[in-house]
């Protein structure tokens, strides 16, 4: 309740201010418009207030609704005015200076209703809810309408308008509010016995409601049955009265449901139709107002300059612009395969079409093609390398077209192909099309180029230790062989039979048999010694002829040169030793891992790699005599060799080969070999083409005629070459390896040569050497 | 100590401007340039004059790529040999949505010429391959003696891209370009065989109440999507493609000659395969590439009224000949057509020729779907049965026949072995007995030997073969070593994807074998075991 009260006092507040305000507004201004401006805003300001209460109002206009709409539209101003008098009166109580002047107005009002009527329609509102709520508080409407009876000459006959407002005209405000629930649907309570509260707070129970049958007596017995309404808020009958009903008829008729109201007053002419002969504003317009806008000029004028300039365009040339963007296509070729002459591309490379697709990528492949576990890993594993792997996506099998889903990958792939078009740069490449077979050069069948050795025909057995050296005699009856186990053992060829073994202190690195037919010696390089050994086999006289040749060292004064006798040192063996055939020892300071003869077998040279500069050793028997043909050491000397004819010496290093004239004691040529080690060499019976091996695998043919880069590289083994030799009359040449095999080989100079043959070797091929 | 002079407009509030020397320099810009881009750029909308500003924006030329086309291709078969690409790109990009760097136009103008490009196809009858792949579905056509692949991508080919994996920027330079290619291109097509180049149609009778009603543009544009309407000519004349080969009296017809005729008489007949055919597709299946296909060999087809516009029959048309159909079953099913599934006109086209429908029939399993790209004159290449099958029927048929026998004979084996395994083996040791009894009899008897006739060891001439082959590929020049090297791995690898091929597909079809066997028995297991059972109930009941 005090809620109320304080909305009520706010409300009496907000009259009091208006009233203030048109008194205020009235001595200022003639117009009535901008009064009635003022007087709406404040009502309205009012209205917002009040609207607070309005749950509480509502109800009481539930039937009046209406009424306040169109009985009070239609009430005469006097019932307007009579309100405004009566809160005059309440302004009365707070200023009463203002009487004069609000009376005034109101005098005017009452002169002037039908014009009022407007300006009122707007406040009729808030004031009918104004006195509902004076309503509520008994108290304070007495005192108000008792103030309001204490003068009744100032508002004139509003006073006896009162009484018809509160008898007749407004029975909104006279509704009782029994239900205090307010505005809201009635339905709510639907489910419940009451339809509300009353004022003290207790339910308002629901009248009780007869059957049908009840309310089919009831229309037929009730006379007022068809005017018996509810009410919604108090569940009660109400019978509607003759005056309502005319009302309702009339606005039925569709017309003002006031009975009173004339429809045809006479017009008031607020604001005469006459043209005045004199202003009614005491300054005459200004010039302005009949100029056109200077600001409006200038943006139509900036509007003509674009239309001028073509900044801007009508639609139609929008149109035409939007079209003209759309790519014009026209006959850009004129025929298919003429091109015209113009500036273009030169030497352009179209882009390579991509693959097309195989089986494995159709949508339902041959069931071979689908991936299973393994290659689905090896697929996962190459994730980071995708470009390794055999497809690039995974086959998959759809049994039916409507199962297959878009290829994710597909935009990716559209992408870098365009990436491939404009970064990849493009060149012609050849492509072969040729069969691998036909690299392979076309070489005589083997069957044509024999007689060479195919088959293993003898073994020589007898040697405890690796053979690292062997050697035929001229007549070829005789085999040398040289071992680790410290023997020398001579064979016959044709049966394999051992002859004699030799035993040695050391291991036997190198054995030759003297290619002089006149002399049966062997040269035996075993470690730091060399042993010029008959060996007692062949030709009695011959051996006996070399004993006697060898017996007596021929007596000579030349004085040994001091560096030559540290190296080397001559002497004869002891019995013992000569017994076993030994005939001359040379004593070398360093080992000796190479001998070799001269062709005809009065000089020797002997090979001590580790002897620097005095490594390589000739000499000569017939004079018992040794000489150093090098004072610089080259090189780690590798072997040496003797040219069969002419006075050269082949020394081998690591890397080359040196040819020395031994007569004019100079270096001829130097052999380029291009390979990191030399292992061995052999020389042609001719004297013009040199086989070198290396341990790099390769075999290098050199003809001495040509160049010093080798004619021919061989690789036919897998391993290092550990020997290479000549065949005496055949075109044949042979290359032993680690990698236990023997290939002899058909080289023909100025023919095609070819390697024919493999023999496998039981053991390390190092015995032809 | 005298601290260090600070340079001016290092801090404070001039560090955040920079002078237009500085700028300048930064944009690497003339004065006359830095002026106009703060014009374009900076006045404009500095001083909000937005109108100035659009203008501006608005107002920036647009090139013409046609000059580009034309020096990038002089020739009108150029522009053909490059076509690949194009297209692919252009059929993609006509699915995409509207994205950052591809305006919706584009995508439109795509699908425009793409339809366009594809009716042209129709009309001149150039499509000659086809393949479903899991990428899409590749068409080649030939056009004026070119052969052009595309690739059209299935349903719902767009998936959003991240930005490190595709540039859309780049794609769209590319199809910008392509667009105005393809569309040249089209022009010339069009012209070539005596069509109206924006495609029009000679006789919409239904439809001209339609026709009224809506924009005309995109009633001609439904309509070209439809792919079932043929366009109109210029002329009446008949272009004629197909070109005679020239008779020279040589007197002996070559080699060569002979296989082109036969190629044309293939393509002749590919040309019209499907003609007198009435197809119908249903709704699951894809549309476009089919009318398109059956179209370009010279079918009827039609689909559903509410699928798509331009379906010229009904289901209910008694005269179709094939109802394309991908799913298991239907309900209702006319006697007087063949419900086939789509595998049917792709395999019918690549053979061209038609294919038996057996196989095809709705909810059958299909036969594997082989691609026509692979080249037949390649050695060293797998070629699956299915495909040997289809340059000699009597391979698969004597595979089958092998299958058939081989479970039958492994049966009747089985059982017959199971009856009278003992007894066998018994018969067989005595029968070997007797036979080495009469040997050494005979041998005993005879005491005149025919001479031992020299056998030569085959695997031993071999061998040699191999030794001597070995010692030549040793005297390979150096040269060419590497390049030997590599080319007999590549043999090698061949050889190796070979077999293991065939050893996959021999495993899977020894499983399927065995599944088969594996079913029947089970079959006949239950059939034996449900058997008894009713003879039981008989007696019971007896």
């Amino acid at each position: 309740m005090g809620n109320k009260q304080k909305h009520l006092k706010r409300s009496i507040k907000e009259v009091n201010k208006k009233g203030n305000v048109n008194s205020d507004s009235d001595e200022e201004d003639d117009f009535m418009n901008i009064v009635n401006g003022e007087d709406i805003d404040s009502s309205d300001s009012e209205r917002e207030i009040e609207d607070s209460e309005d749950e509480d109002n509502q109800p009481v206009e539930e039937e009046s609704e209406a009424d306040s709409d169109n009985i009070s539209n239609n009430d005469t101003g006097e019932e307007v005015e009579n309100e405004e008098s009566s809160e005059d009166s309440e302004s009365e109580e707070t200023d009463d200076s203002e009487e004069a002047d609000d009376s005034e107005e109101k005098e005017e009002g009452t002169s002037s209703n039908n014009e009022q009527t407007e300006v009122k329609e707007t406040e009729k509102r808030n004031k009918l809810d104004k006195k509902q709520s004076k309503n509520k508080q008994a108290n304070r409407n007495f005192i108000v309408n008792n103030k309001r009876e204490n003068k009744p000459e100032s508002t004139g006959n509003a006073s006896e308008n009162k009484k018809d407002e509160y008898d007749e005209h407004d029975t909104s405000d006279e509704e009782d509010i029994r239900n205090t629930v307010g505005n809201i649907p009635m339905n709510w309570y639907d489910e419940y016995k009451h339809l509300g509260y009353d004022w003290d707070g207790n339910q308002l129970l629901k009248p009780e409601t007869g059957d049908q049958l009840d309310a089919f007596l009831k229309r037929m017995e009730d006379p007022d049955f068809w005017r018996t309404v509810k009410d919604p808020q108090t569940g009660q009958d109400v019978v509607l009265s003759e005056e309502d009903i005319q009302i309702i008829k009339r606005i039925r008729a569709q017309k003002i449901p006031d009975v009173t109201f004339d429809e045809y007053a006479p017009w008031i002419e607020w604001f005469t139709s006459e043209v005045e002969q004199m202003p009614i504003r005491k300054f005459p317009e200004h010039k302005r107002s009949f100029l056109p806008s200077r600001d409006e000029a200038k943006k139509v004028s900036k509007l003509v300059h674009a239309l001028k300039m073509g900044w801007i365009k009508t639609r139609a040339e929008q149109e035409k612009l939007r079209a003209k963007k759309e790519p014009q296509f026209y006959m850009l070729w004129q025929t298919d395969d003429q091109s015209e002459e113009m500036r273009r591309i030169h030497k352009h490379i179209s882009a390579p079409k991509r693959f097309l697709p195989g089986h494995a990528e159709s949508y339902n492949p041959p069931p071979e093609y689908l991936f299973d576990a393994k290659e689905l890993k090896d697929w996962d594993k190459l994730k980071n390398s995708p470009w390794k792997r055999k497809l690039h996506f995974i086959p998959q099998k759809h049994d039916s077209l409507r199962k297959v889903p878009a290829y994710p990958r597909f935009i990716k792939e559209r992408f870098l192909r365009c990436l491939d078009l404009y970064l990849c740069p493009r060149a012609i490449k050849m492509k072969l099309s040729i069969e691998p077979e036909s690299l392979v050069p076309k070489l005589p069948s083997p069957k044509d180029l024999q007689p060479f050795p195919t088959v293993l025909a003898i073994e020589y057995k007898g040697h405890s230790d690796m053979v690292r050296s062997i050697s035929t005699d001229k007549s070829g009856q005789f085999l040398l062989s040289g071992s680790d186990d410290g023997t020398v053992k001579i064979w016959e060829v044709n049966t394999g039979r051992c002859l004699k073994t030799i035993k040695t202190d050391n291991v036997v690195r190198s054995v030759e048999w003297c290619p002089n037919a006149a002399l049966a010696l062997i040269l035996v390089a075993s470690g730091q010694e060399v042993l010029l050994i008959n060996p007692h086999v062949g030709d009695i006289l011959v051996n006996s002829r070399t004993d006697t040749v060898l017996k007596e060292a021929p007596k000579s004064n030349v004085i040994i040169n001091e560096r030559v006798r540290t190296t080397v040192q001559w002497a004869e063996p002891e019995d013992s030793l000569y017994k076993r055939g030994v005939r001359i020892i040379l004593k070398h300071f360093k080992e000796v891992s190479q001998v070799t003869w001269h062709g005809r077998g009065d000089y020797f040279a002997t090979v001590m790699p580790d002897g620097q500069n005095r490594s390589v050793l000739i000499s000569q028997i017939s004079k018992r005599r040794s000489q150093l043909p090098f004072t610089k050491a080259k090189g780690l000397v590798q072997c040496v060799l003797f040219h069969p004819t002419k006075p050269y010496l082949f020394v081998a290093t690591q890397r080359h080969v040196r040819i020395y004239d031994l007569v004019k004691q100079t270096m001829m040529k130097k052999l380029l070999t291009n390979s990191k080690w030399i292992s061995t060499m052999a020389i042609h019976p001719g004297g013009d083409n040199l086989l070198v091996g290396t341990y790099d695998r390769k075999m290098l043919w050199f003809d001495l005629d040509l160049s010093t880069k080798p004619y021919q590289t061989l690789r036919l083994h897998g391993t290092a070459v550990r020997g290479v030799t000549f065949h005496k009359r055949y075109p044949l040449f042979a290359s032993g390896s680690d990698d236990k095999s023997l290939i002899i080989s058909h080289g023909m100079r100025f023919v095609t040569k070819s390697p024919h043959r493999t023999i496998k070797a039981s053991g390390k091929p190092r015995i032809f050497q | 100590m005298v601290s260090k002079r600070k340079k001016k407009y290092t801090t404070g509030e001039g560090a955040q401007f920079m002078t237009r020397k500085a700028a300048l320099k930064k944009l690497q810009l003339s004065l006359n340039d830095f002026r106009r881009l703060c014009i374009l750029k900076g006045r404009a909308r500095a001083v909000r004059d937005f109108e100035k500003l659009n203008r501006y924006l608005n107002n920036h030329p647009t090139l013409k790529l046609d000059h580009i086309v034309k020096e990038r291709y002089p020739t009108f078969i150029d522009a053909l040999r490059d076509l690949d690409d194009c297209l692919t790109l252009c059929f993609l990009f006509s699915t995409f949505p509207s994205l950052a760097h591809v305006p919706r136009d584009q995508s439109a103008l795509c699908r425009r010429l793409t339809l366009e490009f594809v009716h042209a196809v129709i009309e001149a009858k150039a499509l000659r391959k086809v393949f479903i792949s899991i990428k899409g579905y590749y068409f080649q056509a030939e056009v004026k003696g070119q052969t052009i692949t595309w690739i059209v991508p299935h349903h719902f080919s767009f998936t959003p891209q991240s930005k490190a994996e595709v540039d859309f920027k780049i794609m769209s330079t590319f199809v910008e370009f392509y667009t105005v290619m393809l569309g040249f291109v089209n022009f010339r097509i069009y012209h070539s065989l005596n069509l109206y180049y924006p495609p029009k149609f000679s006789a919409i009778t239904q439809g001209e109440n339609e026709k009224s009603l809506v924009d005309e543009d995109i009633f001609v544009a439904e309509r070209v999507a439809g792919l079932n309407l043929p366009l109109s000519k210029t002329s009446n004349e008949s272009v004629d493609e197909d070109l005679e080969i020239d008779n020279f009296d040589t007197g002996e017809e070559d080699a060569e000659k002979i296989e082109a005729k036969k190629e044309m008489e293939t393509i002749k007949k590919l040309k019209t395969l499907f003609k007198g055919l009435k197809f119908f597709l249903n709704r699951e299946v894809p549309r476009e590439p089919l009318v398109f296909i059956i179209r370009c060999f010279g079918g009827e087809v039609s689909w559903d009224k509410t699928l798509f516009v331009g379906s010229t029959f009904d289901e209910n048309d008694e005269s179709i000949t094939h109802q394309i159909v991908d799913r298991p079953s239907m309900d209702k099913q006319y006697i007087s057509r063949y419900y086939v599934q789509p595998q049917w006109v792709f395999d019918s086209v690549n053979a061209r020729d038609l294919m038996p429908v057996n196989k095809y029939f709705m909810g059958e399993i299909l036969p594997p779907h082989l691609s026509p790209f692979i080249d037949k004159e390649r050695d060293q290449q797998y070629i699956p049965p299915e495909e040997r099958a289809l340059y000699d029927p009597s391979v698969l048929e004597e595979q089958h026949k092998k299958d058939e026998k081989g479970d039958e004979s492994d049966e009747d084996k089985e059982e017959e072995s199971d009856e009278v395994s003992g007894e066998d083996d018994v018969e067989g040791e005595k029968n070997e007995e007797e036979n080495e009894s009469e040997n050494t009899s005979q041998k005993l008897k005879l005491s005149v030997s025919t001479g031992e006739v020299y056998k030569e060891v085959p695997w031993e001439k071999n061998r040699q073969e191999q030794q001597e082959y070995r010692l030549r590929e040793k005297m390979i020049k150096k040269k060419h070593r590497k390049l030997y090297k590599s080319m007999m791995e590549g043999k090698k690898d061949r050889a190796k994807e070979i077999w293991l091929l065939r050893k996959k597909r021999r495993l899977h079809d020894e499983k399927q074998a065995e599944e088969k066997k594996a079913k029947k028995k089970q079959g006949k297991s239950n059939s034996e075991f449900q058997k008894p059972s009713k003879k039981v109930k008989r007696i019971k009941t007896q």
